[in-house]
Parts: structure tokens; C-alpha cells; sequence
């Protein structure tokens, strides 16, 4: 932790601001009582004065003055707060840890009490327990306290759960140590910089609720005085006397201020995601790009790089073709590069990343520009990864499968549909009208990944890039989604740009085989060589290697859809 | 903290409506609804206990205390027949439950009034400024987070980022009541656009609704913003690219749904700290709501009236956080933990 507050990065202008002003607080709050206690009240015959050069706030109706007792006040209501949220971190996190080294049924049974104390609103709690006890600064902060306690106790009941599962904490129980020394010595470390940001937002909650409490008559009571008991004073001469409300109002803002950007800066400092920068990427003027004649290539990329800007290269001047009707695999480990070239080609690189070529086309889209959308949705079909998030959980199967056909092409809803279910039926799925009606989880994870393939068949498009199609399948489901892309190449010719981990998947479908690793392809390989196992690369070969004897053609043919 | 309820539902799985046998088919808003009244009687029975408690609790002799400084000892004598304090403890939990049920909360010690009509005519003020308050906060927050995340979307937009950051922190971090004394200030005192205090006309409603709004608006903007920031991570919204569906039609349909359920989730406990906050806020505005009534009780130790309005509140809460339930099951059927497993 100490090497952290020396690093520039922690110190952002919000934890700077945050923290000066925090520090002015807690200087106000140690000088203003012994210097200033005086101005602030002893009773005076200027009573309700304007404010002046003597009395910056003016005085209020016993001639006290009112700044003075604003920062008079900062120092019973930190302590307050402080006393109220210590009450509340203490407790909830000892609650927390109890509740998780207690056994499952008392652990769920208190995680069940907690869920429904916390949905009350605490300063409801609060009043309850004020009205047991009689005002004043001690209730105030019991009351506070207290009722900040189950927030805290499942905030750190659900950290406990989470850092249980991780590798350390799991070897250390294996190793048999108990389970009070695992909280202790292993636990509560690794949750202390969330528990911080949390602490932070308690203390904050508890200024709030504690001056409510007073504004309200039900804290701190005459002749004592915070920024609340201030405020419900002000509240009487608001018409006569509004400056006084300035005094507490501000100095109760600037106090949650102060603490919340602290949070704010530990919680961003503790998240790096937050840090990622855009850069705007310069896109090429001309949407197409012309031909020449002797060019039949259907895709053509020249030195494709990605880069994430002013960093690193991902990948480093790639090129390659694909003919009017070829497959042609992109290969290699995760990190090779091959998704990000994929991505590229269809158009859809990732925002953050900057891409250039010296020639990128799909056909006559020159796709370093913005080519014409519809263009892009009918002629690029594009089959991803995980059929499990490619969908949008909340809109039907059939809104979703027939965007393309009802935005780019112009069809109405049942004409769309009746396309689809027919698409639907042509990748073996089962009762096609049916699934229209369904949201994507009520499928299984191979018949969305079929539906996405038919989606991607209906506007005949001249290219399909499948970016690892079949990797979060099943074996079985994999072979019967790899037998449609053979399906649909074998009747309807569309070229391919597959990307697979896996040499197995490939060798089956593929024409042309790119192997890829660090940002390069590093072997060219046709079908027959790939069969033949005629490789040079000492990569590819170790690629081969990793393959399992598995025959892929013969795999048993399933009738039907694998049911969910 | 969030997707409790989200989780506690799924774990309960019923039957996929799409499963055969035609029999009795348990439909997935049967086991949704029956938890949900659980959950309210539950509630119900706990804060009835809790309210009890308040009179055994008190440190002490509570009729001594409940009588106030300086009552005589025949006053001590009626405060205690009256709370019924000279029975044994499980007698005036019987009675007090049986009261409960019978809408009979006993009477006011400071005005002799009976507490359920002090409560039937309070309680439509604190609701009306509560509820209104809670619906603003949703209308606005959403479109502002979402769009203040689309444009800021992969770091464009730093200066926007820095603005909105900034602004809802600072006003956030002004309680509502310090808020609320501020409008006063300027918009009833100085400017006079509104009145001050008091329920009488429409425009009563203004300054209390606002002040209660400002607030929340900002900290569910400020979720809203998040979430939607981790939407357009998600996969789906690739897909819509891929699609090229176009910015709006991929905000509304494939962003706005799937943001709903999170924010709605998150938020609910914050729409039903509203109350507490309608309570603090009546007291700037004299505005003759159930939190008024409370404040006013305790300083009097009018323990009936204490017990019903903390008893009332809770239900309230209760009936908040169900609706939010409701609504989230209504959006998105997966929240009634009646889905298929996903193989």
C-alpha cells in the first residue's frame, strides 16, 4: 500500500482535491472549538446582523456568529460520523466474516435476513432505534450506526464468497488451516481495498443521515450543535435570515464532497478499465476501391496491421486472398492475431484498436473506409464465437434473426419470418416457427449457433466469416454445426474466412490453410498438403501435434436437434 | 449487491413452459407470485414485531419515559394501562397483533386521535410526493446515463466524462434536505416562484418533489451510465453491428432492454430510501406527510402513533421493492425463475 500513495497515478485531481479537502476539515475541526468557541457562543446584543467584514455570515438571532459556529460544528459532527461509521464498518465486517465461516444453512438463513433488512430504508431503521432512545449525540450514533450494519455485514459476506473460491484460499483450507486464521490472515487482505472504497461511502452515508437525524430535532440537541442541529436552526429565519442557512449547507456538502471523491478516486484507481483512452481512427474517403481486371480475388488484404494506438502491434503487415467461392482458415493459438484479422476484414474491429492496410476490399468495399451499410449487412455474414452471449437475452429469437431481412432488404415482418423458419428448417432445427417465439436462452447453445448460421444464409452474402464458430460447443454439436458450413459451401458456393484454434476443425472444410502466430502468418498450406501432413513450420507442427486422432468426416449423423 | 434477486429466483427452477405432458403444467408466475406474497407477509410479521418492541425496549420504565419529565404518578399510571405495560410482555404482544389486525393502533397520547385515521390522512401526502418523485427519477436518469455512456463510449468525450462526473458527485454529495433548503431559499424566498411550505395548491408539489428528485437522479444516472457502458461490451451489441443496424435501433432495442433490468434492480433500493427521504424533506416545507407526523411523535414519545407510522413506512418499503420486482419480471420473464437450463 505505501509504494501506491507515492505513485502519480494515485494522486488524480479528484483524489487530490478530495484529499485537501478532507485535510482542511480535519484541521477545522481540531482549531476552530479552541480558538473560535468564543464568537461562537457567547450571546451578543448584535443579534440577526447581515453579513459583514466582522461577521463574514452574519449573526444569528442571540448575536452569535455564524460562521464561527459552522466551523465549530465541523468538529462534533466528523466525530459523530466517524464514531457512527466505525460502529457500521466494524460490526458489518465482523457480521460478514461470521456469517461466512458459519455453516451453509445458517450462512443462507443470514444472507436472506440481511437481504431484507438492507432493502429498508435506513433512516426509517434509524428512527426506530431513536425513538427507543432519547436524542441526543449518543443515540444519534448508535442509531446511525446500527443501522448501517447489514449494508456492510453482506458487502463483506459476499467479498468473503468471492475471495474464498480463489486459488490461495482453497489450498490453505486444503492444507487444513482454520478457517478463523484463513479470514484472518488471508481473506481480509485481499478484501481490504474494496472494504476502503466501501468505508469511504459509509462515511459519507453516515454525515447525511446523522445531520438529517439532527435537522430533523431527533440528534444532537441545544445547546449542543452540529451541521444539522445548524441547519434546523437556520430553517426558522429562513425568510428573515437566509444567509444562515449558507454555513451548514456547505460546509455538510463540502464534507460528503471531499469523502466521495476519495472514494470515487480509490474505487477508479482500484479499476484500470476505467483508464482505456479512444483515439479517433482516420478512415479512407473513398468507400470503394476500383478493380483490376486481372484481380478475381474476392477479398483482397495487403499488409494488414492492428495496433492498439501508440502501444503495440497486434498484427504486424499481414496478406492474403480468398477467391469467389474458397474457404480459407485462419489458424493459430489464442492471441495470434487471427480474430483481430477477421474482424478487420468484416468491417468490425474492435473501437479501441486502430487499423491499417495497404489494401483491405471485400469485393469493390474498401473496407478502411465506411462502405455503405446495407452493402456491408447483405454481402458480410458474420458467425461469432459464443452462441451463448451473441444474442440479445431480452428480444425473441425471431426479432433478432430477421433484423437483417426487415432493415437492409425491406421485407415486411411475415414475409421475414416465413424466410427465416424456412432457413431455421434448412440447419435441422426443430419446430423453426416455434423458436421464433422463443428468447435465446430457452435454447441450447447448438441450435443458437445453427440459428445464427441460417441467419447468416438468408441474404445470400458473397462472404461468411465464422470467427471460431464451433470452440464453446460440444464435440457432438460441434461436428453437426461444422457439417452445415460444408453444407451451405457445397450448395451455395459462398466463400469463407473460418477461424479455428484447432487444425482438426479445419482440415475437413477448409480449401487454404493460414497459420498464424504473434501477428504474422508464418505457413501457407493447402487442403492436400495439411492432409498430407506436409509442413515446414516448426509452429504448425507442433499445432498438429495437439491434435487428438479424431476422423471427422465419419462422424455418426444426428437426425434432429439435441435437445435442451 | 445487485442481482440478489435476479439469483435467488433462478435458483428455484419451474417447470420450462415449454415441457410436455399436458397435465398440470406449473405455470412460471404461479411460483413468482407465491414467493412475492411470501415475502410480503414475511415483512409484515417482522415489522409488527419490531414496532412492538419499540415500547419493551426503552431503557428504564417505559411508562415513566412515555409519560415524559415531570408527570405525576397518576399520569405514569394511565400512560402504562394505556400501553398496557402492566401485562405480562406475551399478553401485550397478543393484544397489540390483534390490534394490528383489526386496524386498531390505539389512540394518540398528545391529541387522543385514533392512530389509523392520523395515519389515513397523512398518508396520501408522503406517497404523493414519494411516488412522484420515484417515477421523475426514472424518466430522466435513463435517457441521461445512456446517453451521456454512448458518447463517452471507449474514452471520446473526456470533457463530457469530466463534466457529468463532477456534477452528479457534487450534487449528491448535498443531502436532500440541505437541497431542499436551497430551493427554499432561492425559488420561495428570494425568487417567490413557488411557495414555501404547506400543501395547499399544485405548486406545493414543486419544490418537495424536486428536492427529493435531484439526488437519486444522479446516482442512477451515474449507474445507468455504467451499465450501459458494459452493454456495449457485450457481445449481442457486436452482433447488431455486425448487422448494421445503426445507431438508434441498436440503442433502443438491443441497449435500453437488456439496461432496464440492471438499473431497475440496482435502483430499487435506492426509489425506496425515497421514503426516507420524504420524511427528512417534510420538515423543510411543513408538508403534512406521515414523516412530519413521525418527528412530531417521537419528540412527544407518542408511542402509538411511533408504532404505526414506523409500521406503515415499512409496508410501504416492502410494497416499493415488490413493484420493482414486479415490474423486472414483467420485462424480462428469466427474473421469474421459471427458465430452461441452458445447455
Amino acid at each position: 500500500m505505501t509504494s501506491r500513495f507515492r505513485s502519480k497515478e494515485f494522486w488524480t485531481p479528484a483524489m487530490i482535491t478530495g484529499g485537501g479537502l478532507l485535510m482542511a476539515l480535519i484541521l477545522i475541526a481540531i482549531i476552530a472549538p479552541s480558538t473560535m468557541k468564543q464568537a461562537a457562543e457567547q450571546l451578543t446584543p448584535h443579534a440577526a446582523l447581515g453579513p459583514s467584514a466582522e461577521h463574514w455570515l452574519g449573526t444569528d438571532d442571540f448575536g452569535r456568529d455564524l460562521l464561527a459556529r459552522a466551523l465549530v460544528a465541523t468538529r462534533l459532527t466528523l466525530l459523530m460520523t466517524a464514531g457512527a461509521a466505525a460502529i457500521s464498518v466494524v460490526s458489518g465486517v465482523v457480521i460478514g466474516l461470521a456469517i461466512w465461516l458459519s455453516g451453509r444453512r445458517v450462512r443462507e438463513i443470514a444472507l436472506r435476513i440481511l437481504e431484507t433488512a438492507v432493502a429498508y430504508p435506513s433512516l426509517i431503521f434509524a428512527l426506530v432505534i431513536a425513538a427507543v432512545l432519547e436524542p441526543g449525540v449518543s443515540s444519534a450514533v448508535i442509531a446511525i450506526g446500527i443501522a448501517g450494519i447489514p449494508g456492510f455485514a453482506r458487502i463483506t459476506a459476499n467479498l468473503a464468497s468471492a475471495v474464498s473460491s480463489s486459488d490461495y484460499v482453497v489450498t490453505a483450507r486444503l492444507l487444513g488451516v482454520s478457517p478463523v486464521r484463513i479470514a484472518a490472515r488471508h481473506m481480509l487482505p485481499n478484501m481490504a481495498e474494496p472494504l476502503l472504497i466501501l468505508s469511504a461511502t459509509v462515511f459519507a452515508l453516515s454525515l447525511v443521515e446523522i445531520s438529517a437525524l439532527s435537522f430533523i430535532g431527533l440528534g444532537v440537541q441545544s445547546p449542543e450543535y452540529d451541521f444539522g442541529r445548524l441547519l434546523n436552526d437556520s430553517l426558522g429565519a429562513l425568510y428573515t435570515q437566509p444567509v444562515e442557512a449558507v454555513g451548514p449547507s456547505v460546509m455538510i456538502a463540502l464534507t460528503g464532497l471531499s469523502v466521495m471523491l476519495i472514494g470515487d478516486a480509490l474505487a477508479a484507481h482500484a479499476d484500470p478499465r476505467a483508464k482505456r483512452s479512444f483515439f479517433r481512427r482516420v478512415l479512407d474517403r473513398n468507400r470503394t476501391v476500383p478493380l483490376a481486371e486481372s484481380d478475381t480475388a474476392l477479398v483482397r488484404v495487403k499488409n494488414l496491421r492492428v495496433s492498439i494506438p501508440g502501444r503495440q502491434e497486434l498484427v504486424k503487415g499481414v496478406s492474403f486472398s480468398i477467391n469467389p467461392g474458397e474457404v480459407v482458415a485462419l489458424v493459430g493459438e489464442s492471441g495470434s492475431g487471427k480474430s483481430l484479422t477477421a474482424m478487420a476484414v468484416a468491417g468490425l474491429p474492435s473501437e479501441d484498436l486502430a487499423v491499417d492496410a495497404d489494401l483491405l476490399r471485400v469485393g469493390d468495399m474498401n473496407m478502411l473506409a465506411a462502405p455503405d451499410q446495407s452493402r456491408l449487412a447483405k454481402e458480410i455474414s458474420i458467425v461469432y464465437q459464443d452462441p451463448g452471449t451473441t444474442f440479445n437475452p431480452s428480444l425473441r429469437m425471431g426479432s433478432q434473426l430477421t433484423e437483417v431481412l426487415r432493415t437492409h432488404l425491406g421485407m415486411g415482418r411475415a414475409e421475414a419470418r416465413e424466410v427465416i423458419v424456412n432457413a431455421l428448417a434448412s440447419v435441422n432445427i426443430t419446430q423453426p416457427a416455434h423458436r421464433l417465439r422463443q428468447h435465446p436462452h430457452e435454447l441450447s447453445g447448438g441450435m443458437r449457433q445453427r440459428a445464427m448460421i441460417a441467419a447468416s444464409i438468408v441474404t445470400s452474402p458473397k462472404l461468411i466469416v465464422a470467427d471460431e464458430p464451433t470452440t464453446a460447443l460440444d464435440v457432438t454439436v460441434q461436428a453437426e454445426v461444422l457439417r452445415q458450413f460444408r453444407r451451405i459451401h457445397r450448395e451455395q458456393g459462398t466463400a469463407m474466412l473460418f477461424i479455428s484454434h484447432d487444425l482438426a476443425v479445419v482440415e475437413a472444410l477448409c480449401d487454404t490453410i493460414l497459420v498464424m502466430k504473434s501477428g504474422e502468418i508464418v505457413e501457407r498450406l493447402t487442403a492436400a498438403e495439411l492432409a498430407a501432413r506436409k509442413v515446414t513450420h516448426s509452429y504448425t507442427k507442433a499445432l498438429l501435434a495437439a491434435i487428438p486422432t479424431l476422423e471427422l468426416g465419419s462422424a455418426p449423423a444426428t437426425s434432429g436437434a439435441p435437445t435442451s | 449487491m445487485t442481482s440478489s434477486i435476479v439469483v435467488e429466483a433462478s435458483r428455484t427452477p419451474g417447470v420450462g413452459a415449454g415441457s410436455a405432458g399436458g397435465r398440470f403444467i406449473r405455470h412460471p408466475w404461479v411460483g413468482f407470485v407465491l414467493r412475492r406474497l411470501g415475502g410480503l407477509v414475511l415483512s409484515f410479521v417482522v415489522l409488527t414485531v419490531v414496532t412492538f418492541l419499540i415500547v419493551p425496549l426503552i431503557p428504564g420504565d417505559p411508562a415513566v419515559i412515555a409519560a415524559g419529565d415531570g408527570a405525576s404518578p397518576a399520569q405514569v399510571a394511565s400512560v402504562r394501562a394505556e400501553l398496557g405495560l402492566d401485562l405480562p410482555v406475551l399478553t401485550q404482544f397478543v393484544n397489540y397483533v390483534s390490534g394490528v389486525l383489526r386496524l386498531d393502533m390505539g389512540n394518540s397520547f398528545v391529541s387522543g386521535e385514533s392512530v389509523s385515521t392520523l395515519i389515513f390522512t397523512r398518508f396520501p401526502f408522503t406517497a404523493e410526493i414519494a411516488l412522484l418523485a420515484i417515477v421523475l427519477v426514472l424518466l430522466l436518469s435513463v435517457p441521461l446515463g445512456m446517453i451521456v455512456a454512448i458518447l463517452t463510449r471507449g474514452g471520446r468525450n473526456k470533457w463530457l466524462d469530466n463534466i457529468f462526473n463532477f456534477l452528479t458527485s457534487l450534487i449528491y454529495s448535498v443531502p436532500q434536505y440541505v437541497v431542499a433548503t436551497l430551493l427554499v431559499v432561492v425559488f420561495a424566498v428570494t425568487l417567490r416562484w413557488f411557495p414555501a411550505a404547506g400543501a395547499t395548491t399544485l405548486s406545493s408539489l414543486v419544490l418537495p418533489t424536486a428536492a427529493l428528485m435531484l439526488g437519486p437522479v444522479c446516482v442512477i444516472s451515474r449507474i445507468v451510465r455504467r451499465e450501459t457502458a458494459v452493454v456495449l461490451n457485450k457481445d449481442y451489441i457486436r452482433t447488431a453491428r455486425g448487422w448494421r443496424l445503426g445507431a438508434l435501433r441498436t440503442n433502443l432495442r438491443y441497449v435500453l432492454p437488456n439496461l432496464v433490468t440492471t438499473t431497475l434492480t440496482l435502483s430499487g433500493l435506492i426509489l425506496a430510501a425515497q421514503l426516507g427521504g420524504a420524511v427528512v424533506i417534510e420538515t423543510v416545507f411543513a408538508w403534512p406527510g406521515l414523516g412530519q407526523g413521525i418527528v412530531n411523535a417521537i419528540l412527544q414519545r407518542d408511542y402509538p402513533v411511533i408504532r404505526g407510522i414506523i409500521l406503515i413506512l415499512g409496508l410501504l418499503a416492502t410494497l416499493i421493492i415488490t413493484m420493482v420486482d414486479l415490474i423486472l419480471a414483467i420485462i424480462d420473464p428469466r427474473n421469474l425463475g421459471g427458465t430452461s437450463s441452458d445447455v
